[in-house]
């Protein structure tokens, strides 16, 4: 810690980026000691959205409080709800039928898609071209149709409920999956056309924000950035949930640890979840779509954990009950907290531009990270 | 050929007539200013509505379409809303360089006005060493920007114009040697005699594979010379929010995007005055017929054409392409625009020697 | 070597360019695929899933089915939902507990759908509208059920 104090020195510029700041994707605050255009620290200072979800959760029973986790990561909200949802019935040893199996899955890789093109646009608009945002939007908006028909909100759907899901899907919810899945695939090409093979965004991707596999690691780096530095990491491999060890799809890995390897590999798991949805959109079985469940649930007492894949990284919910109607304590494992912290590691070194674009890279949504 | 060389000589004699020699001059001149000061708010207008059209097109939006007939006063509305916004100062600028800056960019924007073309007879000043001229004034812009990113007080506002300062100073240098190409075979420096030269054939034709050269090498210098994307550096949204024009605000802020406008409006001139034959209109060698047509078009028409045509282009970058970072502009130039550009003179003095040009 | 390679590099960096410009230049000339829509002249029509806001469901006769059981207050995580009881004399003269005013705070609703999950007699609804933006905050505390409205027959 007194080695960093003396990494700044007289002669040293200090620039605060943020909370209010274009690419800072919502209210991040970077204290940036550099030396002209060279970046000597970053120093991130978190809290300006911090709502304490985690001890207003103790207060709210199980059912209520997966509302709360669709605030935390509002872009793979899903999956999200699907954590806790998981964690819950981890607790009460609940089966789900197949069929709310199925929907979770499919709705969990609609929902990573959409967070991808997001990304993908942000990430874009952060290096300086703005127009692939609207392009990717044009996709993410027709996910967001699927889900405003089926789960009758945009963003924040709360759709995962313990022992299945809140609705069953609508009828046209394959016939509108299937056109998104073709319309898709006609326009993945073009992504790669405007920004993928861009000279000008190859360069300034390459060789950027370097992690080594042992530090990605150190740092609990996870999600794309710890696969973009070769270690597979996918939960969805690792520990199988709701069926996915039943869908075949590859956990995309990168060996180069910069920002391209993590661009690519982002990519490449918006092709995967196509896929999976390609898999599955034909095979819902029938059956219900929520377990019988009683009114009031109550956990016993004990601690339960359990992990998603988010489109961020490695989502975590532990829970410890005391056998009452609300958690005693309830602790969430954000994707973009650890990958945060290693934002300091990566960007050392680099110019401001860079900065930038390794926080694009990372995919920071801030409200995850404060909680 | 349609021209306003009547309508100039006949406000001059109507002043000449009623008003000394001295008092002609001096009224000419005001109505020249005026003439001048009134296209740069129509261009103003007219530019920012075009970009905010261009882009929303290829970002498939609409873009503006409520204010006026599809969305066509949209940017006069704008503009009313800035005249009427508070200019802020901040505390700890220095006011004089604060305030100055942005009328000096403007100014030298206004400067580089006076040797433009616009058609047969409608120069301001057709002074001989009109392209030498043009290439001089306008490295003055820079040091408005750096004014205004110094007096700004703010580390954005620093940072930007320290990166515009290293830019303009590295991308005049190719631009230089890309308008020198055309003046190689001109063997003038004066705009109206390269116009002239370009009767029977725009020297990008004319003077094919160094000329092609030379215009792409202009192109992206000028781009980068303008702070438009992919080189706008010295504002840098998503780095430096917006860099040298961070702390301006109000009718200082409208100056400095009037600016941006009004140069890009110039070097896209000066482009179409060197390749695309200025306000001379499109002639296929000896195809007299077909000469004779195309001269039927005004030349102020041709002339706004191209204009609009290269801003058009100009505009396309910036809403394609992603930003450049410092270091790779500053390669970009000296790496690559500077040595291709050298060969490329070199090139262009063999070809116009060998006499291989048409 | 060298020179190969450098050309190479200028050729193949303005070709990823040129692509670039040929898809953006293509959106420029071809305006089929606009996203954009024209709010508040062309309304689109949300389907019936999405929640906007907490309505209850009244009959031409100004009847609801709400019985005041407090289900969906208990089911709100965050205090949206206060129903207020009184006590109505049955015609057997008996006391029988029943709705008052159902108060309903918008700018605390988060539309999370537990309140409708909640009521066992499908009293409460969730409308398509999403236009709530008022001047003043107090506007947004709503009493749903109607005035002089009572309870459906048959309703337990």
């Amino acid at each position: 810690m007194i080695e960093e104090v003396a990494a700044t020195t007289e002669g040293d510029l200090v620039i605060n980026i943020g909370p209010q700041h274009p690419s800072t994707h919502g209210v991040l605050h970077l204290f940036v000691t550099m030396n002209g255009e060279t970046i000597k620290k970053v120093e991130p200072h978190l809290g300006y959205i911090h709502r304490s979800i985690e001890k207003m959760d103790e207060s709210l029973s199980y059912r209520q409080f997966i509302y709360s986790t669709s605030r935390m990561d509002y872009l793979s909200s899903h999956i999200n709800n699907h954590g806790c949802a998981l964690c819950v019935e981890k607790g009460l040893q609940l089966e789900i039928p197949p069929r709310a199996k199925v929907i979770r899955i499919l709705m969990d890789e609609l929902t990573r898609i959409a967070s991808h093109c997001l990304w993908w646009g942000a990430l874009a608009m952060d290096v300086g071209a703005l127009t692939p945002f609207f392009h990717a939007f044009r996709e993410r908006e027709m996910i967001n149709d699927i889900m405003e028909e089926s789960c009758g909100a945009r963003l924040t759907m709360n759709y995962m409920v313990p022992g299945g899901v809140m609705f069953d899907i609508q009828p046209n919810f394959q016939k509108h999956v299937k056109e998104f899945v073709a319309h898709f695939k006609t326009k993945i090409g073009e992504y790669d056309e405007m920004v993928t093979n861009n000279i000008i965004f190859q360069r300034r991707m390459k060789n950027v924000g370097y992690i080594s596999p042992e530090d990605a690691v150190s740092y609990g780096c996870t999600g794309a950035v710890l696969r973009a530095s070769g270690v597979k990491s996918d939960i969805r491999k690792i520990a199988p949930y709701d069926g996915y060890e039943n869908v075949k799809f590859e956990e995309p890995l990168e060996m180069a640890g910069d920002c391209f390897a993590r661009y690519m590999v982002r990519m490449k798991e918006m092709m995967q979840s196509l896929s999976i949805v390609e898999q599955l959109i034909d095979n819902i079985p029938e059956g219900d779509f929520v377990a019988k469940t009683k009114a009031v649930l109550k956990l016993p007492k004990g601690e339960f954990y359990s992990r998603v894949e988010t489109a961020r990284g490695e989502f975590g919910v532990y829970i410890v009950s005391e056998g009452g109607l609300t958690p005693y304590r309830i602790k969430f494992r954000s994707p973009g907290f650890s990958n945060l912290s290693a934002l300091d590691h990566m960007s050392r070194g680099q110019k401001i531009g860079d900065l930038v674009a390794i926080m694009g890279t990372l995919d920071l949504v801030i409200p995850d990270i404060d909680r | 050929m349609f021209s306003l060389e009547g309508l100039k000589n006949t406000i001059h004699y109507t002043l000449s007539a009623s008003l000394g020699t001295t008092s002609t001059l001096l009224v000419e001149m005001l109505i020249v200013g005026i003439c001048v000061i009134s296209l740069f708010a129509v261009l103003g207008l007219v530019l920012v509505f075009m970009e905010r059209k261009v882009s929303a097109y290829m970002q498939i939006r609409l873009g503006p379409n409520r204010v006026g007939f599809q969305g066509s006063l949209q940017t006069v509305a704008d503009t009313l809303k800035l005249v009427v916004k508070e200019g802020l100062v901040p505390n700890g600028a220095d006011k004089f360089l604060f305030n100055f800056a942005p009328f000096l960019v403007m100014i030298v924007a206004m400067l580089i006005m006076a040797p433009i073309a616009f058609t047969k007879g409608l120069q301001m000043w057709d002074l001989n060493i009109g392209v030498l001229y043009v290439t001089a004034v306008s490295s003055i812009s820079v040091i408005g920007i750096l004014m205004a990113g110094w007096a700004s007080n703010n580390k954005y506002s620093l940072l930007g114009a320290m990166r515009s300062g290293a830019q303009i100073v590295s991308y005049e240098l190719s631009a230089g040697l890309a308008i020198l190409t055309i003046v190689i075979f001109t063997e003038s420096l004066q705009i109206s005699k390269i116009v002239e030269s370009q009767q029977t054939g725009w020297w990008l034709f004319k003077a094919h594979i160094p000329a092609v050269i030379a215009f792409i090498i202009f192109i992206i210098a000028v781009t980068a010379e303008t702070n438009r994307a992919p080189f706008d550096l010295a504002e840098a949204e998503s780095e430096l929010t917006a860099g040298f024009h961070t702390e301006y605000s109000g009718m200082r802020f409208a100056l400095f995007f009037l600016a941006e406008y009004v140069n890009i409006f110039i070097v896209c001139a000066i482009g179409s005055t060197l390749f695309l034959g200025g306000w001379m209109p499109f002639h296929i060698g000896h195809w007299s017929a077909f000469n004779h047509v195309m001269d039927f078009i005004p030349g102020i028409v041709w002339f706004f054409g191209k204009i609009f045509f290269l801003i058009f282009v100009i505009m396309w970058f910036r809403w394609t392409f992603p930003r450049l970072r410092i270091d790779q502009l500053l390669n970009l130039e000296w790496k690559y625009l500077l040595p291709i550009s050298m060969f490329n003179l070199l090139l262009a003095t063999v070809v116009a020697i060998m006499g291989w040009h048409f | 070597m060298f020179i190969v390679d450098y050309i190479k590099t200028v050729f193949g960096g303005v070709k990823s360019l040129l692509v670039g410009m040929n898809r953006t230049g293509y959106y420029f000339f071809h305006h089929k695929e606009i996203i954009t829509q024209q709010y508040p002249d062309v309304k689109q029509v949300l389907p019936e899933r999405f929640r906007g806001e907490v309505v209850m469901i009244h009959d031409e006769k100004n009847e609801h089915r709400c019985t005041g059981c407090t289900a969906c207050e208990l089911a709100c995580p965050n205090a949206t939902i206060k129903i207020v009881t009184k006590f109505d004399i049955t015609p057997e003269g008996k006391k029988k507990k029943a709705l008052d005013t159902f108060v309903y705070h918008l700018e605390l609703c988060t539309m999370c759908n537990l309140c409708i999950e909640a009521c066992p007699t499908g009293a409460i609804k969730m409308d398509q509208t999403f236009e709530h933006s008022v001047y003043d905050r107090s506007l947004l505390i709503k009493i749903l059920n109607k005035p002089g409205s009572k309870l459906m027959e048959g309703v337990e």
